[in-house]
């Protein structure tokens, strides 16, 4: 292997624990953190060329790292005078404290780090993506359609405030624990979404962002096996995930559930998400991912589509709007009770949202009422629906899919 | 063994770290939209009070607080002195929506603690409390 072959495997591999590590040391110095490892990675570049591969790569990454954080914090005379015990630090051996480390429990300390509330909501989301995930900064500027530069600057000043404020390297104490832990889920749902309905296609499906999700879902329910939420969240995704390869037809379109080719659903991913759910729903009291999941899951087991349990998962939803409620769920259990009790039956659902003014430009709810209007018989009605949904939608493959079912309605 | 309590476990064989190194120190700024809150001479007022002396009773036993008052929102005074010309002018006022009745200055380890103080405070009810990082060597 090459050395910069085997730079960019050990890039992909211990990243993350080399930048687990040090910024553990560092107290939770995230950007001193990730300039030292980049540092130690530029110094890979060279070293490794000129006289190979360590044996041991990671464990040289976090000594190099540490000794790149000495000499910074050694110029810096602020953090030597308030620090000596840090700057000194005989006693402190960085290869053992690599090999000692757990890769997970870092990487859960940095998903509480970077999903912390007293940072925005966007660039949670990012600084996951960078720090926990290890996408490049290119590539999280794709997902947020937003210029490098630009990206990296919010990345910088979020780090900036993790040190400044000092936002805590660690697993939030019990008190804390609920709400901070619904927050990193929320993070890791987002990451999902984003990925499987991109906000701006092309792609309409990112598969990366949703493998990155699904990874970081799992880490979250091995880590804490306890949290229902966190269970539920993975068979959520799992569950979801199976039906990707469904989802985008021929010249990416996207295919709805009614459409899809149920033989390329992953059988694999359904019943380990199934398996999942179970778990989850054995730790009592289901939370909203465990019931978004037992949506999923009585998807992913109907054999066809005219076989779907709607009443069930119209009951399922109206759980779901009773805990957590919100136009989407309104919008999803007047689809469901649509075809559990007549389309309307559904659209008496929808007239109870369009009362409110901030849903009017919502594609969703004009996307649902054109559906359904379709199946009560109303074409006239319907065609005006789906012009407003394809108006509103900001995702090419999506208007595509709504103008085809536009054409089907009319004739 | 629950996880968590295995994980805790794991956590606790760490080395110290900077945090244990380094105190933090944040500012606190109290702030409240005029007109919320119990008016003084109430029962509602009194009641707030007595919460106030429990929260201030507290911290102290805890040994956070470093500095802290109440301020008077109304006799405020800017100075300015651009090229050493000074101007002492009276407010400023109504510029913001709420105002700066009371600071602390807390000695705490992470941004979590300053925040779980700042929520225990009975005016976080009806106005906010700021938070501000204090940069280090300001305070010698």
């Amino acid at each position: 292997v090459s050395a910069a072959g085997a730079l960019e495997q050990v890039y992909r591999d211990e990243r993350a624990a080399v930048l687990g590590t040090i910024t553990r040391r560092l107290g939770g110095d995230l950007a001193l953190a990730e300039d030292v490892v980049q540092d130690a990675f530029v110094a890979a570049a060279v070293e490794w060329h000129r006289r190979g591969v360590p044996e041991r790569p990671g464990a040289w990454l976090t000594t190099t790292a540490w000794r790149k954080a000495l000499d910074r914090l050694r110029h810096d005379r602020v953090a030597a005078a308030r620090a000596p015990e840090l700057v000194q630090a005989v006693s402190y051996d960085p290869e053992l404290d690599f090999d000692r480390s757990s890769v997970d429990d870092d990487q859960l300390r940095m998903l509480f780090m970077c999903c912390h509330p007293a940072l925005g909501p966007d660039v949670r989301m990012a600084l996951t993506l960078r720090s926990v995930a290890g996408l490049s900064v290119p590539e999280i500027a794709r997902a947020f359609l937003s210029s490098e530069s630009a990206m990296e600057r919010r990345l910088v000043r979020a780090r900036r405030k993790i040190a400044d404020a000092r936002i805590p390297f660690r697993i939030p104490p019990d008190e804390l624990l609920a709400e901070r832990l619904a927050g990193v889920l929320r993070v890791v749902y987002l990451v999902y979404t984003e990925g499987h309905t991109t906000t701006q296609g092309p792609p309409p499906v990112r598969g990366d962002l949703c493998e990155e999700a699904i990874r970081l879902a799992r880490l979250l329910a091995r880590l804490m096996p306890d949290e229902a939420e966190a269970l539920g969240l993975l068979a959520l995704l799992l569950l979801t995930d199976a039906r990707r390869a469904a989802r985008v037809g021929a010249g990416g379109s996207l295919v709805s559930l009614d459409e899809q080719d149920r033989s390329v659903w992953d059988a694999e991913r359904i019943g380990e998400g199934a398996g999942v759910l179970e778990q989850a729903l054995r730790l009592g009291l289901p939370g909203s991912y465990v019931v978004q999941a037992a949506i999923a899951a009585l998807h992913a087991r109907a054999p066809a589509w005219e076989a779907t349990d709607w009443p069930q998962i119209a009951g399922l939803y109206a759980e779901l709007e009773r805990r957590d409620p919100s136009p989407v769920v309104t919008i999803n259990r007047a689809v469901a009770v649509g075809f559990a009790d007549g389309p309307a039956a559904g659209l008496a659902i929808l007239d109870g949202l369009a009362a409110d003014p901030r849903l009017g430009r919502y594609q969703p709810l004009h996307a649902a009422r054109a559906e359904l209007r379709r199946r009560a018989g109303d074409a006239v009605g319907a065609d005006a629906a789906y012009a407003e949904a394809i108006a509103l939608s900001g995702n090419a493959a999506e208007r595509a899919a709504l103008q085809r079912r536009r054409r089907d309605g009319a004739c | 063994v629950s996880g968590r309590a295995d994980l805790a476990r794991r956590l606790d064989d760490t080395i110290p770290t900077t945090q244990e190194v380094i105190a933090m120190q944040y500012l606190l700024m109290l702030h409240f939209p005029p007109g919320r809150g119990p008016q003084e001479g109430t029962p509602e007022f009194d009641a707030e009070m007595e919460r106030w002396g429990e929260l201030n009773g507290e911290m102290r036993e805890a040994g956070v607080v470093l500095a802290a008052s109440g301020l008077h929102p109304e006799a405020v005074t800017t100075v300015r002195a651009p090229g050493g010309d000074v101007t002492v002018t009276d407010g400023p006022f109504a510029e913001t929506k709420e105002i700066l009745f009371s600071f602390y200055i807390v000695d705490v380890p992470d941004l979590d603690a300053a925040t779980a103080w700042a929520a225990k405070m009975p005016s976080a009810d009806y106005g906010s409390i700021e938070i501000r990082p204090m940069v280090g060597f300001e305070q010698r």
